[in-house]
């Protein structure tokens, strides 16, 4: 039976341990959340030490945060939030003081039309187009867009925040630093939990000066174990101790992690000419496949962020969040706003969309889990920031509560003093009304939003029945998807071709089915590898195993579609030898899109697929996401 | 050598060369567009100047390093969360700019003020490292100017490697036009070495060589004295970035003789 390809990494050596109090996985919203309350309870009134440490004794509590990104600014996003679990943590919040934030000021919900005709659109959704033409004149109309007349109240960030992540980060990250009372170590990428038995008593951090395998090389440092008493996992939707517990300890029954998107955005400095205001949000959907949707939030100096979601219920086997991103930048309602400007910073991650279904077990003997990864995303309203920044004051509160008590970090204390803190809060009462906002899409995009609507109007009462299928049991082949557009024949022609020239398929397969070429400006419509280089900033260092590893070589010769090719944000992933992809390291951008894209599930295991998503180093070097 | 070096490492951060970096005029006269917001590196010279001080200190019993380092004291915190992990050093921190538009003269003064005034140095176990070009928009005199105000006579610029010999002579080895080597040997200490690569890797990420600096860094950020080493009575006619022709394509494992090609390609146009 064949062996999964780099399990070196696990290699028995021997290893440094060093003993804190708390632990904590990713600094994210989340983390900021967690660190910034917890903080402000470790001095008392005089500024000395309020709680002591019991890792080390003599001295006041030791909080240690590990991050994978080689800097706590190097998030991936641009958000609009309503921003109350921030404001509740700084009562005096002043936006000005964070660079780029602004308050909202405008949002515009659009429904885009196909300027193109290349659109894959049913025929329902054809009529609703058709209608929408003949009526134009008596509809808020303009440049191939609808307007809706009102923005639904769940989605309203009325008095919100625009935040770039990347630069929300630092603030918090650099005012936890300066107190001096937690420490952020960034490019530090945690390996896994330490489980022992069914207690979670610290992590690994990574082995560093290995091989691409994992294999020792020059300049070898195990990775070391850290203990403590508790572990706080905020690692995102695809973090691998997260995982790694998720694959311990299972997901809580009836939940699933089986809806994701990619998110991939742009920083763009906008041109003279555009006369949109700081602080105006607009939200799209309909183009350019009637399952992505975009947005564009115009922060102060001329500067934007935007960026679309490409759903898993996007159902091709050739999907890309770069040239639809193009695309969708182009469309004439956009374009007016876009043209002459220029790309600053470029940016993709991954999002769990299965939300409070995906959620995990929230706590268990020395571990809890908050963020994204906690399922605390709101599917219904698009917010995940300020819901992932409340679950980390929430755990903090709880903590606190324990430290002073007293109380070790037992699942049954942790229950207590965070989860149920955690089931009584509006991120919990939200969460529960969009658990099912989304499930419509499973079966149509015209049905997702008559879902999406019920649910929203009805707080959560009302949803549609259905499952969630998992990604791949969703994807026809490429030559069952372009029945009729494009034949087989031609298809393996393209397939040959591009594997060849080592490259993916989309490009071809949609410039066939009447997707005009990207004219590059060289300034905003750039090349891929541009928008990675001038954009992302990215870059990796050697001495680290490969993250993204293909575990077992006759699935991926056996795979047809080679999804992970095509979805692949950074172009990392690329046609390799014997059917099996090769990986580019300083190509990726850590989103995590291959992990949930890959078509080939683990024989006896459905839930999994055949690419392993682990603990790595480098990525985007942009703090202006 | 008996008792080991005393190191001090002159080196701050530069805004990461792979940002967008757009020279604007602000009201203090020159500088980068948004560059609070940009991430900052150890100024790459300065780097090598540390990582060469730190592997010297671990050999030479009794060594201490410490880094010197003047920048906007926000962004010097954001470095050290990264700088601190990689090898064991003491920090003196002054708060002033690093854009770039500092005044070289200037900012030797303030850095030979700063390490006359640390406790404990023994000026005769001084080796005073930098990066040969930092600080000085390429004109590699900083360093020169250090070492002149704090009396050290051996100064060796674009340093490549530094040996100790066993009788505790310094061979250095700088480079020179043409591609070729200077060797030199100095009897020995207070001497300035300003470097160009040196031969030393990035180390990796210490957790524990990270938590034992952080409980003197954090103290010495708060201490950090506010400095002005600008470009006052300077003025600067104009700033521009290089133009850029950027046709980006990544190849990987071309044989020399297929870009040496191509480039000859490029240039006949």
């Amino acid at each position: 039976m064949e062996e999964p390809a780099n399990s070196s990494t696990s290699l028995h050596v021997e290893r440094q341990s060093m003993e804190v109090d708390i632990a904590c996985v990713g600094f994210g919203p989340a983390m900021g959340g967690f660190l910034h309350t917890l903080s402000r309870a470790l001095v008392d009134g005089t500024g000395q030490p309020a709680l002591p440490s019991t890792a080390m004794p003599g001295m006041p509590l030791q909080v240690v945060c590990y991050e994978r990104a080689d800097d706590i600014g190097f998030g991936v996003s641009g958000v609009v939030t309503r921003a109350r679990g921030i404001r509740t943590s700084f009562p005096a919040l002043d936006p000005a003081q964070i660079p780029m934030a602004h308050p909202v000021t405008k949002e515009r919900v659009l429904y885009l039309l196909d300027p193109i005709g290349a659109s894959r659109r049913s025929a329902s959704l054809r009529a609703v187009d058709a209608l929408v033409r003949a009526f134009k004149w008596m509809l808020p109309y303009e440049e191939c867009a609808v307007q809706l007349p009102y923005v639904p109240r769940f989605l309203r960030k009325d008095g919100g925040l625009l935040l770039s992540i990347g630069q929300f980060n630092q603030w918090a990250g650099a005012q936890l630093m300066a107190s001096g009372l937690v420490q952020i170590w960034p490019g530090m990428p945690v390996s896994g939990p330490l489980i022992e038995g069914d207690r979670v008593a610290g992590v690994r951090l990574v082995d560093q000066g290995t091989d691409r395998a994992g294999n020792p090389d020059v300049g070898y440092m195990p990775g070391m174990d850290i203990r403590a008493a508790l572990t706080v996992v905020g690692d995102g939707p695809v973090g691998p101790v997260g995982r790694q517990l998720d694959d311990h300890f299972g997901l809580p029954e009836g939940h699933h992690r089986r809806d994701w998107a990619v998110g991939m955005k742009m920083v763009v400095d906008l041109p003279e000419t555009c006369p949109l205001e700081p602080g105006t949000v607009l939200h799209t959907f309909g183009y350019p496949e009637p399952e992505i949707f975009g947005f564009l939030y115009v922060y102060p100096d001329r500067m934007a962020s935007l960026g679309i979601f490409v759903p898993s219920t996007l159902d091709s086997p050739a999907r890309t969040a770069y040239r639809y991103l193009q695309h969708w930048m182009m469309h004439p309602y956009l374009w007016r706003y876009l043209n002459g400007g220029t790309i600053r910073s470029w940016g993709a991650k991954t999002l769990q969309e299965s939300a409070r279904r995906g959620e995990p077990h929230l706590v268990g003997e020395g571990y809890a889990r908050i963020g994204e990864g906690s399922g605390s995303t709101n599917v219904l309203t698009g917010s995940g920031v300020d819901e992932a920044w409340t679950t980390g004051v929430l755990l903090a509160e709880g903590v606190i509560e324990l430290l002073k008590a007293n109380k070790p970090f037992t699942e049954e204390n942790l229950e207590a003093a965070y989860v149920k803190r955690r089931r009584t809060s509006w991120v919990e009462k939200e969460g529960r009304a969009a658990e099912r906002a989304r499930i419509g899409f499973q079966r149509g995009f015209l049905t997702g939003l008559i879902g999406m609507g019920i649910a929203g109007l009805t707080g959560g009462k009302l949803s549609l029945p259905g499952t969630s299928k998992r990604p791949y049991e969703r994807i026809p082949s490429l030559e069952a998807y372009y029945k009729g557009r494009i034949s087989p024949e031609e298809i393996e022609k393209i397939r040959k071709e591009t594997t060849e020239a080592g490259s993916s398929m989309h490009d071809a397969l949609m410039e066939r089915c009447g997707w005009p070429k990207i004219p590059y400006d060289g300034k905003l419509l750039v090349s891929h590898q541009d928008a990675l280089l001038v954009g992302g900033k990215v870059q990796a260092a050697s001495g680290y195993a490969d993250h993204v590893v293909f575990l077992y070589s006759h699935l991926c010769e056996r795979c047809e579609n080679k999804l992970c090719i095509e979805v692949c944000s950074g172009q990392a992933i690329t046609p390799g030898a014997h059917g099996v992809p090769q990986f580019d390291r300083e190509k990726c951008v850590h989103c995590g899109a291959c992990v949930w894209n890959c078509t080939m599930p683990l024989d006896g295991d459905p839930e999994h697929a055949n690419i392993e998503f682990r603990a790595g180093s480098g990525g985007l070097h942009s703090a202006e996401n | 050598m008996s008792g080991g070096f005393h190191i001090v490492v002159c080196g701050s951060l530069v805004p990461d060369p792979l940002q967008t970096l757009e020279p604007i005029t602000g009201p203090g006269g020159p500088a980068l567009k948004n560059e609070m917001m940009l991430p900052s590196v150890l100024d790459p010279w300065a780097a090598h100047a540390l990582y060469e001080a730190a592997h010297l200190a671990k050999k030479a019993a009794g060594s201490k390093v410490w880094l010197v380092s003047l920048g906007p004291k926000a962004k010097l915190q954001q470095l050290m969360m990264s700088l601190a992990q990689k090898v064991p050093f003491e920090l003196v921190a002054l708060d002033g700019p690093a854009g770039g538009f500092a005044d070289s003269y200037e900012v030797a003064a303030v850095l030979a003020q700063a390490i006359e005034g640390i406790a404990g140095l023994d000026r005769s176990r001084l080796l005073l490292f930098g990066g040969c070009a930092s600080a000085s928009r390429d004109a590699g005199v900083t360093m020169q100017m250090i070492g002149e105000r704090l009396g050290v006579a051996d100064q060796f610029l674009a340093v490549d490697e530094l040996t100790v010999q066993d009788d505790g002579s310094l061979r250095v080895m700088e480079r020179i036009e043409g591609g070729r080597y200077l060797v030199s040997v100095c009897a020995g200490p207070p001497a300035v070495l300003a470097w160009a690569t040196g031969h030393l890797p990035e180390p990796p990420n210490s957790p524990q060589v990270g938590m034992m600096n952080m409980r003197a860094i954090m103290p010495a950020l708060q201490k950090a004295k506010p400095v002005k080493v600008g470009a006052e009575g300077i003025a600067f006619v104009n700033v521009e970035l290089p133009q850029q022709r950027r046709e980006t394509r990544i190849v990987k494992d071309a044989p020399v003789e297929e870009i040496a090609r191509e480039i000859v390609a490029w240039i006949r146009g």
